[in-house]
């Protein structure tokens, strides 16, 4: 079998521990789910990994006073998913949690380390040997892009599928390091560079996750694409929230999609196309086609790009016309 | 019958399921080493030089080999050795094996394996079979007599350009089948035991401990004799183990150098580079009817793509044309089959070895000529079905033929009259049939001898333990076996061990392929049961007054037939057999009969003594706006010719068309330009999940084959076949296109929407 590279690996019982040992150096490791395969592949060599398994107070789900939801970064999916609150009121994120990989990966996969995963890549998420047999990539050690060969940056593919609902439901993140706590929106921790598409700074913690309640009337929905029924990454994730007037009217809506490049793709220039129009079918085809025109799939995911691209507006269309009836 | 037929739980299930089964990987040694092998990165390449110092010097490791301490080249087909176990001069695909490290645990093995240097120069490689061909093409083997062919066959029967002159429709179609692996969850894993008495003992995961027996002996230069080759239970094989890797051999040869054991697990990834998996073919089919639906005659032509190697190549050849000369009856058949080396994993048996492929291609030409016709395609095959005893027009002898009462259970089930046509758009029901070989009627080495053989021991104590050549590799022989000596010595299953997959203790069996092993194994082990029964029954009648056929063994008891109230513990029973005639034991053995097939030349191959039949109807829906395929239900009725144990051929029938379905839906072993496997991985590689599978109807059918143990015929591989055509002619069926190449993935389906709609 694939072997493990030797690692040190520090467990801190608190947050203040957590990034202290982060301070110091070293990679955080929550559910591993990620990371172990990603370690076995020879993708990453850290020589020291911090653990944040006994960190308790980073597990857990509440709902604060003015209504938004609050998630510990160490919760695990298949608790998120199964939480009451979230499934009444944030269903499209427990969609997204329910829909991750597999049962066992759900039980020790956390929503910090779905927010973090890597980037993925068809040319990337390979053997040592295979990367080798290739050459190596933008992504590794290499000076090349094997998905588009003139480019300069990595297009390794956002892969996980909460933050796209995070995102389509303003979600902001509250970061930690030894020097202090920030917090900002989820959208904003991503950059598009797949080799480097985190904008944590490397001591940084994501200690929780804040949903706002969305408004009265407002609806969602998380729709993945992909060739299986289980395990398999997204081919296409999108996640659309709907808020509509007294009357019916769209107020507002909003499209996010991931699995194109390497961050989630807000998908802009909605509300100018959709707003104070009623739902019906040629404002759904109008925003299905904006979303078609603003995303892109590339050669990162072994799925044809064009059929991703075709898809993605059948699945938009489909999604705002369930959302809407 | 008292046990054939009962349904019973398997005896090992429970060990599989809760993890107690001890796979070849649980085993270990004292001083055992592990090794990894070294594989080359290039589709092509020769090698300058290998320097291993680097990887000697690391503390640790403890031997290497390369191809220079095995200069013998080797192959399962006696004709066809062109392969080293490790590559001598080039390697000829990404991940061919190179070079082996010995070490005394696996990280380590790991490490030191990345420190030989070996010198490449890369050679022009070549992947696609058709410019293989071509005279400027690289040439992967010296030795071919004719450019990259390894196996070219052209067979011809009766008067075929005749028949299509009489036809009044043809069909007929471009086919291609993409290649697909066998994706067992256990790897192959081998360790190789050498003692200081000159004995080496390899434990494999082999399906073919015998082949692999001969094998070692050829490359190591070892008397076979001093040779024990021991087959723990599998985690499935489907075809994939059944020849030798390059792992027996560096195992078995770093543990003669060393003088230590020494384990070689292969990764996932080292898995799909072993491959010897399904065939890509390109098939050009063609069939003629008359106007009242009456086949006259089918013409194929087929490239295979055959990757580095030769493997079981020149039997695919066959086979892609020889089977398929049944169900349906043909006036006249021409094929024209051509396997080509190219720079890939070397394809070779999976599960319906050959034949899966062109069965698409000619069950799918059927369906279009139904619609041609007007007729309905399961009444289409009604009207030529092969007549019972008959010949094939290739001259195979096909005895049991339960094929109409396979079509009539589908068509019942299925509510196919219902259905068929009726369905609203985007729904539909497609239909195919199939036939397969009870086991190949020739040994893989010209031989006389037994196919299989059967030992049997009987103790005092009550208990049988069966000692056999077979392979379990969970598609339960062993169980088989079992049921046979249950009911005809009336012993519980409790008391019956089986004892198989051991060269040094079983008599020789060929293998679990072919699906060979109910017919040659149950009646090697049905005579050798017949045999004690005889002398357990004239035993007991000697003592009872009676005559020996009114004794009868069952229940634990011998019992007298006309009054069963009068009985003994059949324990009992054996001592009295072994008071009187001494220790008991019996031997079975199975020769095929020799007058099935035909006498022209490859003839013999194709040839069984018995056929199992499949129909299938597949119902799926279609987004035709994402052409994602459901497919909902597959109904499998397979004749068997008799269920010897329900239970696991239900398990084998929807097992096949679970595996036939994924190859259709979602599988592709697919590979890059620079010869690099798309994603050797089973998160890249796409078998569908327990979500994804369709309802699975398994129908027995039940025609009772005269050569069959108790009348029983094949079941593991059978019925694959028709799910691939079954759920194409649904497709059809559902929205009005055809899908003559697989996989019918999304994007071809919608591909093939769009292309339609513009026409």
């Amino acid at each position: 079998m694939l072997t493990m590279p030797p690692f040190a690996v520090v467990r801190p019982r608190s947050v203040d521990e957590a990034v202290d040992a982060l301070a110091q150096g070293g990679r955080l490791v929550a559910g591993g789910t990620d990371l172990v395969p990603n370690l076995k592949r020879g993708l990453l060599d850290p020589k020291r990994l911090v653990s944040l398994r006994r960190v308790a107070a980073l597990r857990g789900v509440h709902t604060e006073e003015g209504g938004a939801l609050v998630v510990g970064a160490g919760t695990t999916l298949v608790d998120l998913a199964a939480d009451t609150r979230v499934r009444e009121t944030w269903s499209a994120l427990a969609r997204a949690a329910e829909v991750v990989a597999s049962p066992p990966i759900r039980n020790v996969a956390t929503l910090g380390g779905n927010v973090c995963l890597d980037t993925r890549c068809a040319y990337y998420d390979q053997t040592d040997f295979w990367r080798g047999a290739l050459g190596h990539c933008l992504k590794t050690c290499g000076d090349v892009c094997h998905v588009v060969p003139s480019g300069k940056r990595c297009v390794a593919a956002f892969s996980a599928d909460t933050p796209p609902v995070l995102i389509a439901y303003g979600a902001t993140a509250t970061l930690v390091s030894a020097r202090g706590s920030r917090t900002v929106p989820v959208a904003e921790l991503y950059v598009a560079d797949g080799a480097r598409h985190l904008a944590l700074d490397p001591d940084e913690l994501l200690t929780e996750v804040r949903v706002p309640r969305p408004g009265p009337g407002a609806r969602a929905a998380y729709v993945k694409v992909r060739s299986r029924a289980a395990i398999d990454f997204p081919a296409l994730s999108i996640a659309l929230v709907l808020a509509r007037a007294g009357d019916g009217a769209v107020s507002d809506v909003s499209v996010v999609v991931g699995a194109l490049g390497a961050k989630p793709r807000v998908v802009d220039g909605l509300a100018a196309i959709a707003a104070g129009r009623p739902l019906d079918e040629a404002t759904i085809g109008a925003i299905a086609e904006r979303a078609r025109a603003a995303c892109h799939p590339l050669g990162n995911i072994d799925i044809d790009a064009d059929w991703r691209r075709a898809v993605l507006a059948v699945q938009v269309r489909r999604a705002l016309a369930t959302l809407g009836a | 019958m008292n046990v054939v037929g009962k349904r019973r739980p398997r005896t090992d299930s429970a060990d599989r399921v809760t993890g107690r089964t001890r796979f070849v990987d649980d085993l270990t040694f004292p001083g055992m080493l592990h090794a990894k092998i070294v594989r080359s990165p290039h589709p092509h390449a020769r090698i300058v030089s290998i320097d291993a110092s680097r990887a000697l010097a690391l503390p640790g490791v403890h031997a290497v080999v390369t191809g220079k301490d095995m200069p013998v080249r080797y192959g399962i087909i006696p004709w066809t050795h062109d392969e080293y176990p490790l590559a001598l001069e080039r390697a000829l695909y990404v991940g061919d094996a190179v070079a082996a490290v010995a070490a005394i645990d696996e990280a380590t093995a790991t490490r030191a394996a990345r420190l030989v240097d070996v010198t490449w120069e890369p050679l022009p490689h070549v992947l696609d079979p058709e410019e293989a061909l071509a005279k400027d093409a690289p040439k992967l083997h010296d030795e071919a007599r004719h450019g990259n062919v390894t196996k070219h066959v052209e067979l011809v029967f009766g008067d075929v350009d005749a028949s299509f002159a009489r036809a009044d429709v043809v069909a007929e179609g471009e086919y291609f089948f993409a290649g697909s692996t066998h994706a067992a969850l256990e790897p192959h894993c081998a360790i190789g035991v050498w003692e200081p008495t000159g004995v080496l003992t390899v434990y494999s995961t082999t399906q073919v401990p015998h082949y692999l027996h001969r094998e070692l002996a050829h490359v190591l230069s070892l008397g076979a004799d001093r040779i024990r080759v021991v087959q723990p239970p599998l985690g499935g094989a489907f075809g994939g183990k059944s020849e030798p890797f390059d792992l027996e051999f560096c195992a078995a040869k770093l543990a003669m150098v060393t003088g230590r054991p020494v384990k070689i697990l292969y990764t996932r990834e080292e898995v799909f580079y072993a491959h010897r998996g399904r065939h890509p073919m390109k098939m050009h089919m063609k069939l003629g009817a008359t106007r009242d639906g009456r086949l006259t005659g089918c013409d194929a032509r087929t490239l295979i793509d055959g990757g580095a190697y030769a493997s079981f190549g020149l039997v695919t050849t066959y086979y892609s044309g020889q089977l398929l000369t049944a169900p349906l009856a043909l006036e006249a058949y021409r094929f024209q089959s051509t396997r080509v080396y190219t720079n890939k994993p070397a394809c070779g048996p999976k599960r319906g070895h050959g034949s899966v492929q062109p069965r698409f291609a000619f069950e799918v030409t059927v369906d279009k000529l139904a619609e041609k016709l007007g007729v309905d395609p399961i009444d289409l095959r009604r009207r030529n079905l092969l007549a019972p005893g008959a010949r094939t027009v290739n001259e195979l002898l096909v005895r049991s033929n339960g094929f109409a009462e396979c079509l009539r259970r589908v068509e019942e089930a299925s509510g196919w009259r219902d259905k068929f046509r009726k369905l609203p758009f985007g729904r539909g029901v497609g239909v195919a049939g199939s036939f397969y070989i009870s086991g190949t009627n020739y040994p893989i080495y010209p031989n006389e001898m037994p196919q299989s053989g059967v030992q049997l021991k009987v103790d005092r104590s009550g208990r049988v333990t069966v000692f056999a050549g077979t392979s379990e590799i969970g598609q339960g022989s062993d169980a088989m076996l079992a049921v046979i000596v249950c009911e005809e010595l009336g012993v519980p299953a409790e008391s019956v061990r089986v004892v198989t997959g051991d060269t040094d203790l079983g008599p020789v069996d060929l293998g679990a392929y072919s699906s060979r092993i109910t017919m040659m194994a149950g009646n090697a082990c049905l005579q050798a049961a017949r045999a004690i029964a005889d002398q357990v029954r004239a035993a007991v009648a000697k003592r009872w007054e009676c005559a020996p056929g009114d004794v009868v063994l069952a229940a634990g008891q011998a019992m007298l037939r006309e009054d069963t109230a009068r009985q003994i513990p059949i324990a009992e029973a054996f001592q009295w057999a072994e008071t009187d005639g001494g220790t008991l034991g019996a031997v079975g053995s199975y020769r095929s009969p020799k007058d099935v097939h035909g006498e022209y030349r490859g003839g013999t191959i194709g040839a069984s003594p018995a056929y199992s039949f499949t129909a299938h109807v597949a119902e799926v829906e279609v987004d035709a706006e994402t052409g994602e395929v459901k497919v909902e239900h597959l109904w499998i009725a397979h004749d068997c010719g008799r269920a010897l144990s329900p239970v696991i051929v239900e398990g084998q029938l929807e097992g096949g068309a679970y595996m036939g379905f994924a190859e259709a839906i979602f599988e592709q072993h697919d590979f890059r330009p620079s010869g690099l496997h798309r994603g050797p991985s089973l998160l890249d590689y796409r078998i569908p999940t327990s979500l994804d599978v369709p309802e699975l109807h398994a129908l027995i059918v039940e025609s009772s084959d005269p050569e069959g143990p108790y009348g029983a015929k094949e079941a593991g591989e059978g019925p694959l076949h028709p799910s691939i055509p079954a759920i194409a002619n649904a497709i059809h069926d559902a929205v009005g296109i055809r899908l003559d190449a697989l996989p019918f993935s999304p994007s071809r389906v919608l591909a093939t929407l769009q292309e339609e709609r513009r026409c």
